[in-house]
Order: structure tokens, then C-alpha cells, then sequence
């Protein structure tokens, strides 16, 4: 390898992007290469110092020189004079201001630090409902391009090579997509858009189309160039009433400008998409019931094959795409399949966005390359827990489909096949992050009760199984777990996944099995000592103040709502457990740690909890 | 209005970019409030009266307001966007229908950052 004598940090801040810094970039690296500097002299992308009046920015290392203003016809002489002369480039020296901001810069706050726009390009930066907004930041620049010069096979071939992955969750290759339902014949196609995003603590999508709904739509226009459709639905649910507003506004807004309908732009290819009000099913995110939900059907999954691509709405070939996906599709016609290689893996390029919430300091809509150490998102973008005192456990990935991943394995990279290996999925990206203070039965409890009340109900495994799954979780979290359960659960699992027809059957016990893989004890605690150690399950928990760390504040006696505690200055706090009813308001209330979480009492003469 | 053309594509970039840069357009400031369902449930309304109000009050007309989507940072909303002609982007957080006032003040008609509400300044990487 040649060593680098020089470093040039380019500034890719939106600002410097739109004064050019993808021009210079490419000028620049041509210069290099002309010269025979390009092996000593690597250009790297930076985040925005804010110098943003002064772009496009650039600071060389190791000298720290700055240089502003750039532009493509001084990159000749700039190269000239200050690597191959070695003195520095005057005329674009950046001069020290007089006064200096003490407000923190994009590089100096990790939550902006680690994240590289590229869904969210115009994110908090246009007016949603302005179409001429959405063009000055290169809107609908790669649909005229992938109108006018490019075939369906260019397209094709484009989003093949920049390895871009279905956003949904199941990481399908849209490329490939798009290829099959190329290859299908028919008189009519349809290019759908999947904006019935569902798992709980996801809001990616819906963020994407209130803020950039045009992203989605020329997303759309490209994808049915590259299949050959002529009709296109967005299916969102209902209850986004924003994203479908402004959703609906973008539409009209192309429809009279021609961006949408006969010969977009002066070519010859036409296309028109409608918006399609889902109820809010989850089982209508898969993609043979969401077509089946347009065709004004129940929402219920179908075997496949025959694949959409083949037959699928209206049995005419059609191609689903999550809004994640179709709102990347622009940049990469734009910039090209290498320049979307540039971030990423080998295997999941380029960048996913991610929902942050839950247990973190900085709940909110992040977007990172690919590859980044999970640690990273949670800690220093997501400015770990919200609660200081609190130790992170686990973080929820990919929803009910998905599973936990413990503190254990918190330095993976975020890929999809890196992911997959902890047992949970990359799913469509949101992140629930949970405490110390959570109890990981009640966390799988929770999601089989969403699955298990969304089930279609056609294949009796997953209508029937996760019910059954369901009354053996609750069961467990009330002291009523029996030897043997977390086994059942597992082999329940098992058929389930075995059996089932569509996605949500076949992952509904993801949560279990994860939960059961890095948090048997908790189970075991569960039902052996009838003690949920974090004390959540009201059943399985009581409360007691260790005597020595009360500092007889009084917090958690005005706290309860029962006047269960008695206690009087400087005298420690006591608990009467007769009237104690678990609900846990000491145990939030008290700031020296004082109240211990125990395992459950036998108050009353019934029965012991938990013996059948 | 006139189906448009990629010859027009072009123009209205141009156009447009100049307001964007606040370099042409007439403009000296912009305030964009960010408005997705998070900016909204936390109030984002209130700041956008505040300030068509105090707009209206300093008979300014160099000045423009907007609203986009979410900024990102929802635990941190409603927040807003200053910038001002020439100079980098302040975004503010945590705000409210006096404090953006203050803002209004100090920053927009002042021109001088707010630290005390400032989150952050500078533009996101988007490359």
C-alpha cells in the first residue's frame, strides 16, 4: 500500500453538498489522478463544522490548512500549488472570523456526529408541500435521467450493482426485484409502494413521507419505468392522517405539472399512482395480503408462488417496495450504484435509518451507514439511557418479528447478516431500548400479544399458536409457570415457525426465542422462584427497604398509594405488606436504592402461588 | 400551470436554490419550524403563531417562515431552524411560544445566536 501523505477532509454537510462539494470532489480526484497523487492523497467526506456560508469547505491534513469556497475551475490551480508546490492555495484560505459561535457544531455532538443523511436528504430542510422546494434539492433530476437516458435494463442494472436491500425487513435485493417483474409479460403492471409500516416503536416511514413525500413518489416513477408499469398504489394506513395529506398534495402537485400522468416530462413513458387507505392491519404489511387488501379483500396472505412479480395485484406482475427503499432510489440514479458502495458493507450497503425509543436519552429518527457498531447508535447518537442511573439491558430490533439483543453482544455492526445472527432481524428499523428495569417475560408478553391479536387467523398455527404461547406467557408472569414451559415454548416455536404461511406467523415467536436464548434465568426466575427480579410482574415481586441505605426522606411514603409505608425522620421506612399492592411507585421514588426487590410473599391462606 | 419540462426542472433548481442559500431571494432570514406528528404533538403550532405574530409586529419583510418535517431529534421538539443570510444554521430545541419570541429578537432581528436554546449549528451530512 502507498502511504498517504495527505488527508483532505471535505466538508459533506448538506450546505457544502448543494455549493457543490460532490463537483469538486470528482474534479479534484480527476486532478490527482492527472497528476500522480492520487495513491499519496485520499479525499475523505466529513460532517458539517459549520462553516456552511463559506462551502464548499475543506480542511487539509496534516497541516490543518482551510481552505473555502471551492470551486471546480480553482481545483487545477489549487492542487498545483499547494501538493505538488507545497505551499498553500491563497486565493481560498479561509480567514478566522471575528467572533466565534460557543454553540456546539454538527462534529462536536455525537447524535448528528455519526449520522449520514441520505432517505432523510431534505429532512427538516424543505417544505413538504412544495414541489419546487423538492427540485432544488435535485428532486426529480434521476426521473428525468432515468426517463430520457436510461433503458429499463440501465435502471436495473444500477440498483443491482449499488447492492441496495429491501428496507422492509426481509433484505430482499430490490434490484433483483425489479428484474423479475421486468422479465414478466402482461398488458398491465403495477409499481405499489408499502406504507403500512406496523411494529410497535417504528415511525421511519411515516417520518419519510411527512417530511419528503415526493422522495417516495419519484422513487415510484423510476421503479415503474424499470418494470414497465403504468399504475401505481401507495398503501398507507389511516391512521398516518399527515403522511397521507401531504402524500396526497405531492400527487396532485405532480399530476398538474405533469410529473405524474401521460408522457411525464416530455417522454413517453406514463404512469399515475393513487393513494390506498389501509385499516391498519398488520398482516396487510405482507405483501401478497396488502394486494389482496387493494383488491378490496380481506387482507389474508396467499401461498407463494406464484410471486407478485409473476402475479400479483389483480394477478398482473407488480413489485412492492417499502418507502425506505423507494425514497433512496433518486440518489442512486443520481450519484450512481459505486457512490452508494461508498457506505455500508460488503453486503448491506449504503445507509438505514432507524427509530430510536424506549429507555434512551435521545428518542428521535436516525439515519447511519450501515456497519456501525450497535454501542454507537445506543450510546453516543442515542446519548444512552435516559435514565443515568439505569443500566442498559437489551434492545428490541425488527418489532414483533424481531428479538432482543442483550448488553452481551452490543458491539456488533449493524448489518442484516450480523443481526440475524443474535436472532433478531434488522426488521424495518425501529429500535425499543430497554433498562435494567425491564422484565424480558413481559417484553415477549407484550409482543405475542400484539401478534397474537393481529394473526389473519387462516393458518391455525399462528392463529391458534401464539393464543396458546400467549395464555403460557401470561400464565408465567402470574406465578402460574410450570417445569417444563420455557421447553413447550420452544417447541411451540418451532411448529409455528415451521408451519405457518406468511412472515408474521413465521416469526411471531421471535420474541420468545430470543428472550428464552440470552434471558432463560429470567424465565426460570419466573417459575421456580416465583421472583420477577426487575418488578414488573406484580405476582412475582414485593418490596422491602433495606434499613441501612434509608435516609428516612419520606420520598417513597408520600410516593405510595396505598400509605402502605410508615416511617417518621431519621427512623428507616418500613413496608406493611398487607397493604402493599406491587405497583413499584417506591421503587422509582427512591433515590439511594434502598428498596429491594424480592420474590413473591405468600400473604394469603390460598394455595401457593405457582404449585398446580 | 404548464406541464413541466427537465429544461424547467432545471430552472426552478436555480430558482429556488438562491432562496434556499438565501442569496437572491430577497430574503435575509428563515425560520423553518418543524412540523412532522412529533414537532405538532409537541406544540410546534404555538411557535409558528408566535411568530407570524411577531413578524407582523416588526413590520419585517426580509424575513420568511416555512415548516418542514421532522428534524430527527424528537425528543427534543418543537424545534426550529434559524439562518440568516451568510451564515451557518443554528437549530434550537425544547422550545416554545416565548422562547422563539426571544429568538425572534435576539437572533433573527439581533443577529446573534441564542445560546442558551441553541442545539446545534451547522447542516447535517447528506453525501
Amino acid at each position: 500500500m502507498e502511504k498517504i501523505r495527505a488527508n483532505l477532509l471535505m466538508c459533506a454537510g448538506t450546505g457544502c453538498v448543494a455549493s457543490g462539494t460532490p463537483k469538486v470532489k470528482a474534479a479534484l480526484q480527476e486532478e490527482l489522478q492527472k497528476r500522480g497523487l492520487a495513491d499519496e492523497i485520499k479525499i475523505v467526506l466529513t460532517g458539517c463544522n459549520g462553516f456552511c456560508a463559506e462551502g464548499p469547505v475543506m480542511l487539509v491534513y496534516p497541516e490543518g490548512i482551510f481552505y473555502q469556497k471551492l470551486t471546480v475551475d480553482e481545483v487545477p490551480k489549487l492542487v498545483e500549488e499547494h501538493f505538488l508546490k507545497g505551499r498553500p492555495y491563497e486565493k481560498l484560505l479561509y480567514k478566522e472570523p471575528e467572533k466565534k459561535l460557543s454553540i456546539p457544531t454538527m462534529n462536536d455532538i455525537p447524535f448528528f456526529k455519526h449520522q449520514v443523511l441520505r432517505v432523510l436528504r431534505n429532512k427538516g430542510l424543505i417544505d413538504p408541500e412544495s414541489l419546487d422546494e423538492y427540485i432544488a434539492r435535485d428532486g426529480y433530476m434521476a426521473a428525468a435521467m432515468a426517463l430520457t437516458q436510461m433503458t429499463s435494463a440501465d435502471i436495473i442494472k444500477c440498483i443491482k450493482d449499488s447492492g441496495i436491500r429491501g428496507r422492509g425487513g426481509a433484505g430482499f435485493p430490490t434490484g433483483l426485484k425489479w428484474e423479475f417483474a421486468s422479465k414478466s409479460q402482461a398488458d398491465q403492471k403495477y409499481m405499489l409502494c408499502n406504507g403500512d409500516e406496523g411494529d410497535p416503536g417504528a415511525f421511519m416511514d411515516r417520518s419519510v413521507m411527512e417530511a419528503d413525500p415526493h422522495s417516495v413518489i419519484e422513487g415510484m416513477i423510476i421503479g415503474a419505468k424499470a418494470i414497465g408499469a403504468s399504475k401505481g398504489v401507495i398503501y398507507v394506513r389511516a391512521e398516518y392522517p399527515l403522511a397521507v395529506k401531504r402524500l396526497q398534495k405531492a400527487i396532485d402537485d405532480c399530476r398538474e405539472r405533469g410529473l405524474l400522468g401521460q408522457n411525464i416530462l416530455g417522454s413517453d413513458f406514463s404512469f399515475d399512482l393513487e393513494i390506498y387507505l389501509g385499516a391498519g392491519a398488520f398482516v396487510c404489511g405482507e405483501e401478497t395480503a396488502l394486494m389482496r387488501s387493494i383488491e378490496g379483500k380481506r387482507g389474508m396472505p396467499r401461498p407463494r408462488p406464484p410471486f407478485p412479480a409473476h402475479k400479483g395485484l389483480w394477478d398482473k406482475p407488480s413489485v412492492l417496495n417499502n418507502v425506505e427503499t423507494l425514497a433512496q432510489i433518486a440518489p442512486i440514479i443520481l450519484h450512481g450504484a459505486d457512490w452508494y458502495k461508498t457506505l455500508g458493507t460488503e453486503k448491506s450497503t449504503g445507509t438505514k435509518v432507524f427509530a430510536l425509543t424506549g429507555d434512551i436519552k435521545n428518542v428521535g429518527l436516525v439515519e447511519v451507514p450501515m456497519g456501525i457498531p450497535l454501542r454507537t447508535i445506543i450510546y453516543d447518537i442515542g446519548g444512552g439511557m435516559k435514565n443515568k442511573k439505569k443500566k442498559f439491558k437489551a434492545v428490541q430490533m425488527g418489532g414483533p418479528s424481531g428479538g432482543c439483543i442483550p448488553e452481551s453482544l452490543i458491539d456488533i455492526p449493524v448489518t442484516y447478516e450480523d443481526v440475524v445472527k443474535t436472532g433478531a432481524i434488522m426488521g424495518s428499523g425501529g429500535m425499543v431500548v430497554m433498562d435494567e428495569d425491564t422484565c424480558m417475560v413481559s417484553t415477549a408478553k407484550f409482543f405475542l400479544e400484539f401478534t397474537a391479536d393481529e394473526s389473519c387467523g387462516k393458518c391455525t398455527p399462528c392463529r391458534v399458536g401464539t393464543r396458546v404461547m400467549l395464555d403460557m406467557l401470561t400464565d408465567i408472569t402470574e406465578g402460574l409457570g410450570k417445569d417444563g414451559d420455557i421447553e413447550r415454548l420452544q417447541d411451540l416455536s418451532r411448529d409455528i415457525i415451521a408451519t405457518s404461511l406468511c412472515g408474521l406467523g413465521q416469526t411471531a415467536p421471535n420474541p420468545i426465542l430470543s428472550t428464552i436464548r440470552y434471558f432463560q434465568d429470567e424465565y426460570e426466575s419466573h417459575i421456580n422462584e416465583h421472583w420477577c427480579k426487575a418488578g414488573i410482574c406484580r405476582k412475582l415481586s414485593s418490596f422491602s427497604i433495606t434499613e441501612d441505605l434509608c435516609k428516612a426522606c419520606g420520598a417513597c411514603l408520600r410516593a405510595c398509594p396505598q400509605k402502605a409505608i410508615v416511617g417518621e425522620k431519621k427512623v428507616p421506612h418500613r413496608i406493611i405488606q398487607e397493604l402493599c399492592i406491587q405497583c413499584r411507585t417506591c421503587y422509582d421514588s427512591c433515590k439511594f436504592g434502598a428498596i429491594k426487590i424480592g420474590p413473591a410473599l405468600r400473604k394469603d391462606k390460598k394455595e401457593p402461588a405457582g404449585k398446580v | 400551470m404548464a406541464r413541466l419540462t427537465i429544461d424547467d426542472l432545471k430552472k426552478i433548481k436555480e430558482k429556488q436554490k438562491s432562496t434556499f442559500a438565501l442569496r437572491e431571494g430577497g430574503y435575509r432570514a428563515k425560520i423553518t419550524v418543524h412540523m412532522g406528528t412529533c414537532g405538532i404533538a409537541a406544540g410546534a403550532r404555538e411557535l409558528m403563531t408566535a411568530l407570524l405574530d411577531e413578524i407582523a409586529q416588526a413590520k419585517v419583510e426580509d424575513v420568511i417562515t416555512t415548516t418542514s418535517g421532522c428534524a430527527g431529534l424528537c425528543a427534543r421538539e418543537p424545534m426550529a431552524t434559524v439562518e440568516i443570510m451568510n451564515k451557518p444554521p443554528v437549530k434550537y430545541g425544547d422550545l416554545n411560544g416565548d422562547r422563539i419570541r426571544e429568538i425572534f429578537k435576539e437572533h433573527v432581528l439581533g443577529g446573534n445566536p441564542l445560546e442558551k436554546y441553541a442545539l446545534v449549528v451547522g447542516s447535517e451530512t447528506t453525501y
